[in-house]
């Protein structure tokens, strides 16, 4: 990972991994370290509180096979864990395919249980999640107050700045996940009003970059979208609909994938397998769903994310 | 009339209400099979006359759908089990993929 800063000041940067017995893992990327006393008595950037939220993924409520008979369950199990944090987080993102098949009764049950953690929740929709009459309209009735579109929208929060995307409507024959030029188009306008020292946070239902486009793990556009981030110091993408974390750094970006609470699939182009749910046995299934803490420390130039299983 | 001629009359009403029957089972519409399974439609492509019903039976263990890609025809999501069915009857080619995994496709032809 390159660790020289455009603005000219030298900097270092490593990458610490540490894990935890039986409970997690824990990436750690620190930024970086001010070069003097002096420059950083100079500085004339306000430092932000820290802060910390979580995301969440692909509980897609109304699933039920025998390795998990009740995807509820498992996802009020992760939802218990975040409520038991020492400290609670901001608000939670979930990236996407809350339901299996957009049911009301599904939506229902997934918002009676995250709502015990008492903090705001933003929401995306994955591609289980616009499988209703119209497209995509239940959901946007549910979560879609004040966005844009098919459901984009952006907020700041400590000095961040987070962007949320919309990548599984309008999905063409034998293609990827998509984003359309609207979007587009509104993400060029969004970002223009910050500088390039706001640290960026985009999240979006499919991975957008090439994580293994056989698959239908990407997105058409993703190249014209990290474009459109490439000027700013600091920008994390967190993504879903793989579940399972996968990692990659372009850059100043720091792209994420996360577990599912309700099942997980195989590595990307495992032999003999499909990109849908993987069975595992009962005693294992705890340990490869879960759900990430991010954190926003000021002056590190990527977020610390934390990763943690239900067992 | 004698009870001969009537034997006859019965056996042509007979023949011709089979003669009938014969008609109307030809023209009975077909019904295709198309199984999902996999991330995949096997046959990926079939050849259909027009008229005939094709059912897509979703036996993976996740939700798909079918929808053309001209528009002309779109299932709601079916669960392991589920099936859905159209009736072509108008002749071409008529290609089509699930909208949740958009990497599947398949192309029924009628003719």
């Amino acid at each position: 990972m390159s660790g020289l800063e455009a603005d000219g000041e030298s900097r270092r940067g490593f990458l610490k991994c540490m894990t935890w017995a039986g409970t997690g893992l824990v990436w750690t990327v620190a930024g970086g370290v001010p070069a003097s006393i002096g420059l950083e008595a100079a500085a004339a950037t306000t430092r932000a509180a820290p802060f910390s939220f979580v995301q969440v993924s692909d509980s897609h409520i109304g699933f039920a096979k025998p390795f998990n008979p009740d995807a509820r369950n498992t996802y009020r199990e992760a939802i218990a864990k975040i409520a038991a944090m020492p400290k609670k987080p901001d608000f939670i993102i979930h990236t996407g395919d809350v339901s299996q098949l957009s049911k009301d009764d599904q939506f229902d049950d997934a918002d009676q249980i995250i709502k015990t953690v008492g903090v705001p929740v933003f929401h995306i929709p994955g591609e289980h999640d616009v499988l209703d009459e119209g497209q995509g309209k239940a959901f946007l009735a549910r979560y879609g107050k004040g966005t844009k579109g098919a459901g984009w929208y952006s907020f700041n929060h400590g000095g961040v700045h987070f962007v949320a995307l919309v990548n599984v409507v309008n999905l063409k024959a034998g293609g990827l996940g998509s984003l359309g030029p609207e979007q587009l188009a509104w993400l060029k306008d969004d970002l223009a009003a910050h500088g390039p020292s706001t640290p960026i946070v985009v999240f979006a239902h499919i991975p957008l970059w090439a994580l293994y486009p056989d698959w239908g793990w990407a997105t058409e556009e993703s190249a014209q979208a990290l474009a459109l981030l490439s000027r700013f110091g600091s920008v994390t993408v967190l993504n879903g609909h793989i579940h399972q974390v996968q990692q990659k750094v372009e850059g100043r970006v720091a792209f994420y994938t996360a577990r599912s609470t309700a099942f997980p699939q195989a590595s990307p182009g495992a032999p003999g397998m499909t990109p849908g749910p993987m069975a595992v046995p009962a005693d294992k299934l705890r340990g490869v769903l879960g759900v990430r803490e991010v954190s926003f420390v000021a002056r590190n130039h990527t977020l610390p994310v934390v990763d943690q299983t239900l067992a | 009339m004698s009870r001969l001629r009537l034997a006859a009359c019965a056996a042509a009403v007979a023949m011709l209400g089979f003669g009938a029957i014969g008609v109307a089972l030809a023209a009975d519409p077909a019904v295709t099979a198309v199984d999902i399974d996999n991330f995949t439609f096997s046959p990926p492509t079939i050849t259909v006359a027009s008229g005939t019903t094709v059912k897509w039976t979703n036996d993976d263990d996740i939700p798909h759908t079918v929808r053309a890609v001209d528009g002309s025809f779109h299932s709601k999501a079916m669960d392991t089990s589920d099936s859905y069915a159209f009736t072509f009857t108008k002749p071409g080619v008529y290609s089509y993929f699930c909208s949740l995994h958009p990497k599947m496709v398949g192309k029924v032809v009628v003719k």
